[in-house]
């Protein structure tokens, strides 16, 4: 094949359109939606080297590549998935796919309900990780793909890539779950909560129906990053980037004098703050508050054990797929302990799985960036996938 | 074990398609060898990042952990071998881990150098710690922190209750059943419950 590390992976993001209802899991429907998704690499004639990759909470389907003509359009994952990365879009076609209710193309609540004529906001039935496999399963449906060669996802993305081991097991032969977690602890559903709130509790939220009002509940969306962001850092990697370092002293070009504090409560006095700030109204500009509130809500049920009365074994024993397990050390917010539950349930299933715990500073944004030893497990665990589909 | 011919020699003692459980696994050689030419399966434990990732070019399934922790995540006798090779020694918590081993498998195969073998009683007779083949560090940078005999091994087996199906010492990859406290530099144990 062509194509090298020097030529840019060009990414068109594409659009299938589902007229039959997606039944949730709440009971209710969806009728007549939409799923935005991005391939990359090529299908083969057995069709056999297709790979799934799922996102978190504020990606899209734009996993890889970059689009023309755009700077700075690299997909989320563009470190870990394209032409001779980890994951080989010279060998595997790879398809990322942006779940319903988020705000990155796919049918999500400011897009117009059928039923009303007006945007859904709040209205827009509550999905879950489930829902959102089946209704990937129906887009390799229409792809013509029957069975995955792997399916690959960090945290959230994670729990999909679980999820479908034990929604579609016959389908599946591969699953890597990265920094993810078997369910969330009340702690991380308690993160959730604090940031829900501070969107439904802004003014400009008009119960979720703000696109009429021309408003964004921005304020809300801000904080809500904010404590997001906190959580998916390490304290040391906090106090090594920013430590006590006034915003002051910085933008003067020495940053390690002690400059006079402002003595302030109100302005941006420490560059941790300043730092946080920036990420929150970067945030505020494009992330959508109700699918906010709906995937940190979907993140919230997961929890396969519990029609199984919490028993994770009996849960995950009919995954029948091969797994990669992956956890980093100072990630907090889905600490190894949670990867080293999926690993025990799976051992007790005698299922084939390895699982790696990387010694990495960045917390849960590890998953996300470019540690050798991870991103030479993820390429070495390929290589052998590729061998079996003989790719 | 870096010896192949150990490697094989112990390889014999495990019945054709058993589930084995390889504790401080190394680079998977000797799983990978049980499942080509054994028909076993199972997983190996390392705490190693080079290591996992070698294991995992085999085709090894490899748990990332630390022994020293435990094997709380392995159910009671879920696997026919439990195999500890050369890793005792690196262990804090040995004792713990040789009932582990024999809780978690039906059958627990250890192998750890021999401090009794000859040429070490030799060296310490002359006043200085061996530094041999099989014991190539210097007492101030060993990793073996835990040193013990052929003999001792024996004897702490059958204080923590576990039953000694078989014993004996490799010494240049020939099994050793005369006097293997003196003449081999490894010593092996095939245990039960």
């Amino acid at each position: 094949m062509g194509t090298n590390l020097d030529t840019p992976l060009l990414a068109t993001a594409q659009t299938m359109h589902f007229d039959q209802p997606l039944p949730l899991q709440s009971g209710a429907a969806i009728r007549d939606y939409s799923l935005s998704y991005e391939t990359y690499g090529t299908l083969n004639a057995h069709k056999s080297n297709a790979v799934l990759v799922c996102h978190a909470l504020n990606a899209s389907h734009h996993v890889a590549g970059v689009y023309a003509g755009q700077a700075n359009s690299e997909g989320w994952w563009d470190n870990m998935i394209g032409p001779g990365k980890a994951l080989d879009t010279n060998r595997f076609f790879v398809i990322g796919v942006n779940n319903l209710g988020s705000c990155f193309g796919s049918t999500g609540p400011m897009h117009t309900n059928p039923d009303t004529g007006k945007p859904y906001g709040t209205d827009f039935p509550v999905v879950t990780v489930e829902d959102w496999v089946d209704a990937q399963a129906r887009l390799l449906d229409a792809l013509g793909i029957g069975k995955l060669a792997a399916v690959m996802g960090g945290s959230l993305g994670g729990m999909q890539a679980l999820s479908w081991t034990l929604r579609y097991p016959e389908r599946v032969g591969h699953a890597v779950v990265i920094a993810s977690a078997p369910n969330l602890t009340a702690e991380n559903i308690a993160f959730n909560e604090v940031a829900r709130r501070a969107i439904t509790t802004d003014p400009d939220f008009h119960g979720g129906h703000f696109y009429a009002h021309g408003v964004v509940p921005k304020r809300g969306l801000r904080i809500a990053r904010m404590i997001g962001h906190i959580t998916y850092l390490s304290d040391d990697v906090m106090n090594e980037k920013f430590g006590r370092q006034l915003r002051a002293a910085v933008q003067e070009g020495k940053p390690d004098q002690a400059v006079d504090y402002l003595f302030s409560t109100q302005e941006a006095e420490f560059q941790i703050e300043s730092y946080l700030r920036y990420q929150g109204d970067k945030f505020a500009e494009y992330f959508d508050a109700n699918t906010y509130l709906l995937i940190t809500r979907a993140l919230d049920y997961f929890d396969p054990a519990r029609h199984f009365g919490g028993d994770l074994d009996k849960a995950l024993s009919v995954a029948t797929c091969k797994f990669l397990i992956v956890s980093f050390t100072t990630d907090w917010r889905f600490a190894p302990k949670r990867s080293r539950e999926i690993v025990k349930a799976l051992l007790h299933n005698q299922r084939q799985v390895s699982y790696a715990e990387i010694d990495a500073p960045h917390g849960h944004d590890a998953f996300l960036l470019n540690d050798p030893r991870y991103k030479n497990l993820v390429r070495t665990y390929f290589d052998g996938v590729a061998k079996e589909i003989a790719v | 074990m870096s010896d192949a011919v150990i490697q094989r020699a112990i390889a014999e003692l495990v019945p054709r398609g058993s589930r084995v459980l390889d504790l401080g696994c190394g680079d998977g050689a000797m799983l990978d060898y049980l499942q080509r030419e054994r028909g076993c399966t199972g997983y190996g434990v390392e705490i190693d990042d080079a290591n996992v990732l070698a294991c995992v070019a085999r085709g090894v399934n490899a748990i990332q952990l630390n022994l020293d922790e435990g094997l709380a995540i392995f159910e009671d006798a879920s696997f026919d071998v439990v195999l500890q090779i050369d890793t005792l020694q690196h262990l804090r918590n040995a004792e713990v881990m040789l009932r582990e081993t024999a809780r978690v498998g039906r059958v627990g195969i250890v192998a750890f150098p021999n401090f009794a073998h000859w040429p070490n009683r030799l060296s310490i007779l002359q006043g200085r710690m061996p530094v041999t083949k099989r014991l190539p560090y210097q007492w101030y940078d060993t990793p073996n922190i835990r040193v013990g005999t052929h003999a001792d091994l024996g004897e702490l087996a059958v204080r923590n209750g576990l039953r000694v199906l078989d014993s004996f010492g490799l010494q240049e990859g020939r099994t050793v059943r005369f006097a293997p406290n003196w003449l081999a530099a490894t010593s092996v144990y095939k245990l039960t419950r």
